[in-house]
């Protein structure tokens, strides 16, 4: 009887058909859809390169692979995963989603735009894919010259116009977002009234568009210098190979942040959620995202404390560096207060949070380690920068994006997901996630080099571990994947607020109308205000 | 329908300030003003981004969170080149071989 | 803010995303003005580079700042300030609901972009005249041997950063064009002119960067080798 009243009713998922239904869609939901399918592809995609490489590394002999094909290994495994995972992930997905709604708007500001970013990201994604497939790039995610302008055989050219074309996709999602937070907030729902992952999102998009845009003018200097031999960073012209350093890194610093604020924004949401309680300091949590937005533009120096950078530099970018940590720390004490004295489910969502709080606070702590300039020195490429950036990216992004995807599955599908597998993945994913990440602190600090396939024996065991825990991981991350699918057609029929949460979302049906609300919501409460939903508990399966 | 129409006159008056502001920064540039001469060049580039700015694009008669969107921007362009000049300018300070 | 006369439905266009046109158009203009910002950085890394080598090899730089010519960049900086003049007078004109003037300003504004860009084809073509184009034919005269490097430098920025520029003004141009065919089919009123405005704010922004691309790549230190 709910089944038949579900088909009935008219929402966003069957209010029309067919494909062009699909890929003309002004919607944000859809967009947000189209985005969470092709974002899902280049996870594998990059997924499958880490497990080329851990392969590899299962032994200390350069056996598996050829020097030169490792080389493309890792630098695709990143590309994949920064450029067409990582970032877009929750702005472009629960982004889309859920910030209309959340602060009470039909759509967007730009729709079409919005649409046009999601082709973009395909379209670039399809030019480095071909890069990947015609040979691959051997660089490194980072490019950095005169390597990639003059000396590299791999498909530069071709990988640099697809990250250079999806870039934009990033700048037009940050622009429409500035808008349409600034422009389209319904009634009643002031600055202090929005949800924090709100806040996080637009902090995100300014980012997003102040920092993209000197990359991609980066890639035009690396293109023409490549195919042009201007010699913009060439030494012998007397050209600058730093100075390329510190144009792509006054982009690619901030664009973690890019990568680790929205998850940030996802956990304030659900720590609040699944304590029942408002977050502690929630303007101390708002101006915490802000802070950080600022502050990541004033270190990207740190990536170049050994490149020549001059020691006076090195110190200031090491100082600011300490900096930046301040608003992260703050943060993840309020989620912790937020905890204090609440009503605690574990449901997959809150596993998931406490999860990125702790991972995210080891991942954070080592920046530190690697912010200072003389531990720098001793571990800079080496494993231990990859186990810091690894413990944020996925121990922390991941797991954000996975807990945010479970909890407003069913605000997206009107199906709830089955709590055990999704518990069950949850362990495997966390258990999976340290046994193949924590040995590589030890192995960097050791002094295992980072991008090399071929290392002294002594270093064998902890690679051994570090790849089962990748295998353990692959399956962790397999398991939603087939739960989700499965859910769509099996999962328990959600109501509109299963979780008995705040926020807007919520107030609408499971899955939304094509324009989120029947009539524009006004706004009258305070953000978190669970006096508002007495009487909804919440509905673990 | 527009809150603000200048008049022809007002536009009239910042073209010809800028037209005078291009003269005067082409004469200057044959003076020799040693070091200063970027500064001048500089100082009225930056006047006469201000006259299209603030009367051809309006800037005057806009809201607070445009000229706020106007000012991150030049400052964030400020930054990126002021921190990195600033390794740049300190390179080979501290008088250590490679430093 | 004065009540809103009931336009034409054709020209009011607003969009179901948005309530009022108000604030449609405030999006609009916001929009806009966040595009601008991202051109600002856009732009910016080839500032920045510039500071950087300027910095570092100004004596090579004002030599070969000098080799381009002077009367030429200014006269087409005027030009191109004449533009910005009829583009600000066709967005008054869009004010004032005079649909001829905006015809009549915003095809000014397009000859004179046009100007600008036949008179940078000149001045690239006399490059290529010169072997001052950067790459495996690349040759300054009156300068040593080590120093070849450094002039390449200059010029790899001067053909960057005008060509980034002049790509700006064919967009510019384009964006006229489409501006003009929307005025002559009477899409735009007192009431509705958010395009037009918005295609003034893009066309004065590439305004203001050669309003520092002139003095930074023509006027070096000119007072030393005239």
């Amino acid at each position: 009887m709910i089944t038949a009243a579900v088909h009935e009713r008219e929402h966003y998922l069957n209010q029309s058909y067919g494909i062009k239904s699909w890929l003309l869609t002004k919607d944000h939901k859809r967009i947000a859809l189209l985005y969470l399918a092709t974002i899902t592809l280049f996870f594998f995609l990059g997924g499958a390169f880490a497990t080329l490489i851990r392969i590899e590394l299962l032994t200390p002999q350069g056996n598996f692979v050829s020097s030169e094909t490792y080389n493309k290994l890792f630098t695709m495994h990143g590309i994949a995963m920064i450029f067409f995972f990582l970032i877009p992930s929750i702005p472009a997905t629960l982004g889309n989603f859920f910030l209309p709604m959340m602060i009470g708007a039909r759509d967007l500001a730009f729709p079409k735009i919005n649409l046009l970013s999601w082709y973009l990201l395909v379209i670039g994604g399809l030019f480095a894919l071909f890069a990947m497939l015609a040979g691959g790039v051997d660089t490194g995610w980072t490019f950095y010259t005169p390597y990639s302008t003059t000396y590299s055989n791999g498909w530069v050219i071709a990988t640099a116009i697809g990250i250079f074309i999806a870039g934009f996709s990033s700048i037009l999602t940050g622009l429409n977002f500035i808008v349409t937070v600034h422009r389209m907030r319904a009634p009643g729902m002031t600055w202090s009234r929005m949800p924090l992952f709100v806040w996080s999102t637009y902090a995100t998009s300014l980012i997003q568009v102040l920092g993209t845009p000197v990359l991609a003018v980066t890639i035009v200097l690396v293109f023409c210098e490549r195919v042009f031999h201007i010699g913009i960073f060439d030494p012998a012209l007397g050209g600058d190979p730093v100075l390329f350093q510190h144009m792509f890194w006054f982009y690619s610093h901030p664009a973690v942040y890019i990568m680790v604020l929205p998850a940030m924004g996802v956990i304030s949401e659900l720590v609040s959620v699944f304590s029942r309680k408002p977050v502690f300091g929630y303007h101390f949590v708002a101006y915490a995202s802000m802070a950080i937005a600022v502050l990541g533009f004033l270190v990207w120096g740190h990536h170049l404390f050994v490149a020549t950078q001059s020691v006076y530099a090195g110190l200031v970018f090491s100082f600011l560096s300490y900096f930046v940590a301040i608003p992260s720390a703050i943060k993840v004490f309020n989620w912790t207060a937020t905890l204090y004295k609440g009503s605690i489910s574990y449901a997959t969502p809150m596993l998931y949070a406490f999860g990125f709080i702790g991972l995210f606070t080891i991942g954070g702590l080592t920046g530190l380690f690697v912010a200072s300039l003389g531990f720098d020195v001793h571990v800079t490429d080496t494993y231990f920068v990859v186990a810091h950036f690894h413990y944020i990216m996925v121990g922390g992004t991941i797991m954000a994006y996975l807990g945010g995807l479970h909890y407003w599955w069913p605000k997206m599908t009107g199906r709830m997901y089955p709590e055990g597998w999704a518990r069950l993945s949850a362990l495997v994913i966390f258990l999976g996630f340290n046994l193949t990440f924590f040995p590589q602190f030890i192995l960097g600090y050791l002094g295992m080099p980072r991008r090399y396939h071929v290392y002294p024996d002594e270093f064998q065991v902890l690679h051994v571990l570090s790849t089962a825990g990748a295998s353990v991981l692959a399956v962790g991350y397999l398991m939603p994947m087939i739960y989700f699918v499965w859910s769509l057609r099996y999962g328990k029929i959600a109501g509109a607020n299963p979780w008995g949460a705040t926020g807007l979302e919520w107030r609408t049906a499971s899955p939304p109308p094509l324009h989120n609300f029947d009539e524009t919501p006004v706004v009258t409460h305070e953000a978190y205000d669970y006096s508002t939903v007495i009487g909804e508990e919440i509905e673990v399966g | 329908m527009p809150e603000h129409v200048d008049s022809v006159k007002t536009y009239t008056l910042v073209f010809a300030a800028l037209i005078i502001a291009t003269i005067v920064t082409t004469a200057v540039a044959f003076v020799d003003l040693g070091p200063f001469s970027v500064v001048v060049a500089l100082v009225i580039a930056v006047c006469k981004m201000l006259l299209v700015a603030l009367f051809f694009m309006h800037v005057r008669h806009s809201t607070r969170l445009t000229r706020l969107v106007v000012m991150g921007g030049l400052l964030w362009l400020f930054l990126l080149i002021l921190l990195t000049l600033g390794d740049v300018v300190t390179r080979g300070w501290v008088g250590v071989p490679g430093r | 803010m004065a009540s809103e006369a009931h336009a034409p439905a054709e020209s009011l266009a607003l969009r179901e995303q948005f309530d009022t046109e108000a604030q449609q158009k405030d999006a609009s203009t916001l929009g806009m003005w966040v595009f601008l910002i991202t051109e600002v950085m856009f732009f910016g890394g080839l500032f920045l580079a510039y500071t950087i080598y300027r910095r570092a090899y100004s004596s090579v730089f004002a030599i070969t700042s000098s080799s381009l010519n002077v009367y030429i960049g200014a006269a087409n900086t005027v030009v191109l300030l004449c533009s910005s003049y009829t583009m600000v007078l066709a967005v008054r004109a869009a004010q004032l609901g005079r649909k001829n003037a905006i015809i009549v300003f915003l095809i000014l504004t397009l000859i004179l972009g046009g100007v600008f860009l036949g008179v940078k084809a000149y001045e690239w073509n006399e490059k290529f005249q010169e072997h001052h184009v950067p790459g495996a034919g690349f040759h300054f005269e009156g300068i040593q041997a080590d120093q070849q490097g450094h002039a390449q430098l200059f010029f790899s920025l001067y053909f960057a950063m005008t060509g980034l520029h002049a790509l700006h003004m064919v967009i510019g141009v384009g964006l006229l064009s489409f501006l003009i065919w929307q005025t002559r089919k009477g899409r735009y009123s007192a009431e509705y002119l958010t395009p037009v405005d918005l295609g003034g704010l893009y066309w004065h922004f590439v305004d203001i960067i050669w309003i520092f691309l002139y003095p930074l790549l023509y006027l070096i230190d000119r007072h030393l080798g005239k």
